[in-house]
């Protein structure tokens, strides 16, 4: 006899307790302002990351199409995983004095690990980081970039 | 065939099944090979491997500043805190004092990473005894805690923040006031982890009592952290060796003696309560000053060997560095918390039944890259 009131007494507590359980989820059903999710793709135009967010490395240019790279591979040097190739050349400036010359800064972003060694390393911060994210593309070479832009030039008084 | 089916010889018969690498209560790719009678499990035998990458080897190529993002990629779930364990290790290595504030920073940080890390243990053990409701309570408050990563760090999961000498950049302006609103909004929410899973007698009557593990047994086989403490085994680092700020913030060690996936599960639950405790007592008390001590832009360590532990979310993790001198490690080890809590299993889970082994597991915590490396 006891065991069978007990046994009635478990199937009790346990549908009280799971009705102890509903009502915290009942409560969120009728509070329907506590559910934060978003919805990603529908709220694009509105979704800003913040400004510290890792998402490419990127070089900013500034309006004369000028940036502060000098190409002197520091950042190739401290990149972990290889994800940075510089590619200068010698050039002649107007003083008549040999110098590096960046023409192209090669990043791939398929091998980089978003580890922020070469915006911190870099000693003429020529480099930041992107907040895009959406880096999904069809084909894995449209992920190697050339971060300097076709055109852009050395900006002036950065050595 | 019928005849031996009704003269019961299949039923006597050990069989042995994979369970993983790709079973989906797994939590990763480990492969469990399970010796069988009936639903009872016989034996279980972990094989490790399948997500080897070589870590420790590929340590040995980079500088002491480019081995902080390969440690996160060990025990993701405490990413910072490992990252603190090398730079701790190369700091007492140079004997370079960092700056009070980089301490307090790394603290706060580190116990972040404790209770973002033990929410999503707690979504995936309910999910593990088929409970889904736990998950979405979950990620909900882990969002919190990833949205403050994200405005200081500028990262959510693989964080890369601590760098040797210090941080990789000061907290933001918000991270104080969004740390205090977390506090006090997870505080309000944490009862509700309650209420949804600890007193829910399905859920008692599938831990309690469910893979014993006794304070000799968690000694001998090295089983460390939240697990190691649910069989009242003392082994906090954070109490018995503090690093950082731990020494200057006052709270206790969560000590349960039952040993069964039920004290795991509560220990885990205290730790949350605990590590909230600890950053209410840093955070308004941050200090002034630089967010990184002076440091060469090569970092070359003294000939000799280092060991340092600190407390990981699993567990004790160690990194023992040898050095020769130059500026990439001779030899680095890491000694992770899940491989000395995976050796346990077999322990645990014998004469339990199948279900109760995905249970135990799920209590355990495990997380297989940190086992495997």
């Amino acid at each position: 006899m006891r065991s069978i009131i007990n046994y009635l007494k478990e199937i009790f507590g346990a549908v009280a307790a799971l009705f102890k359980g509903m009502r915290v989820t009942g409560y969120y059903f009728f509070h329907p302002k506590e559910i934060v999710t978003q919805q990603y793709p529908e709220n694009r135009a509105t979704l800003t990351m913040f400004d510290r967010f890792k998402g490419e490395v990127i070089m900013p240019h500034n309006e004369n199409n000028e940036h502060k790279c000098t190409a002197c591979g520091i950042c190739e040097m401290n990149c972990p995983n290889g994800s940075i190739e510089i590619i200068s050349e010698m050039k002649v400036n107007e003083e008549g004095k040999k110098k590096k010359v960046l023409s192209k800064h090669i990043y791939h972003l398929g091998m980089c690990t978003f580890c922020n060694l070469c915006v911190k390393t870099c000693p003429s911060n020529a480099l930041a980081m992107g907040q895009d994210f959406e880096h999904a593309v069809f084909d894995r070479s449209k992920l190697n970039k050339v971060l300097n832009k076709p055109g852009s030039v050395l900006m002036k008084g950065t050595e | 065939m019928v005849e031996e089916i009704t003269k019961g010889k299949l039923e006597e018969q050990e069989f042995s099944i994979n369970m993983g690498p790709q079973h989906p209560s797994t939590h990763g790719v480990l492969r469990m090979m399970l010796k069988l009678k009936g639903e009872t499990v016989k034996e279980v035998k972990p094989q490790l491997g399948y997500i080897h990458r070589g870590i420790e080897k590929m340590c040995e190529k980079l500088t002491y500043q480019q081995i902080i993002h390969l440690t996160d990629r060990l025990d993701y779930m405490s990413a910072n805190i490992l990252n603190e364990a090398v730079c701790l290790t190369v700091e007492d290595a140079l004997q370079v004092e960092v700056p009070e504030r980089v301490q307090y920073i790394r603290t706060i940080m580190g116990e972040l990473n404790r209770i973002a890390s033990h929410q999503l243990w707690w979504c995936a053990f309910g999910m593990d005894l088929g409970a889904l409701t736990t998950f979405f309570y979950g990620l909900r408050d882990r969002e919190k805690i990833l949205d403050i990563f994200e405005e200081t760090i500028g990262a959510r999961l693989l964080l890369s923040y601590n760098v040797p000498g210090g941080l990789m950049n000061d907290i933001h302006p918000n991270f104080q006031k969004k740390v205090k609103e977390f506090i006090t909004y997870f505080r309000k929410k944490l009862p509700e982890y309650d209420a949804l899973l600890t007193g829910n007698p399905i859920m008692q009557q599938r831990t309690k009592g469910i893979g014993m593990l006794t304070k000799e047994q968690a000694i001998a086989y090295g089983v460390s952290g939240p697990s190691g403490r649910g069989s009242g085994f003392s082994c906090d680092v954070r109490i018995h060796q503090p690093y950082s700020a731990y020494s200057k913030a006052d709270f206790k060690e969560i000590l349960y003696h039952e040993g069964d996936t039920f004290a795991r599960y509560k220990v885990r639950i205290d730790e949350m309560w605990e590590s909230m405790n600890i950053i209410e007592q840093l955070i308004d008390n941050i200090p002034e000053g630089n967010y990184t001590a002076k440091m060469k832009p090569v970092i070359k360590l003294p000939v000799g060997e280092y060991y340092t532990r600190v407390e990981a979310v699993r567990g004790e993790f160690g990194v023992y560095i040898v050095s020769d001198g130059n500026k990439t490690p001779y030899r680095v080890k890491f000694r992770s918390p899940n491989f000395s809590n995976l050796s346990a299993l077999d322990l645990m889970a014998r004469e339990q039944k199948i279900a109760d082994l995905i249970a135990i597991g799920g209590s355990m915590d495990y997380v297989i890259p940190d086992m495997d490396r």
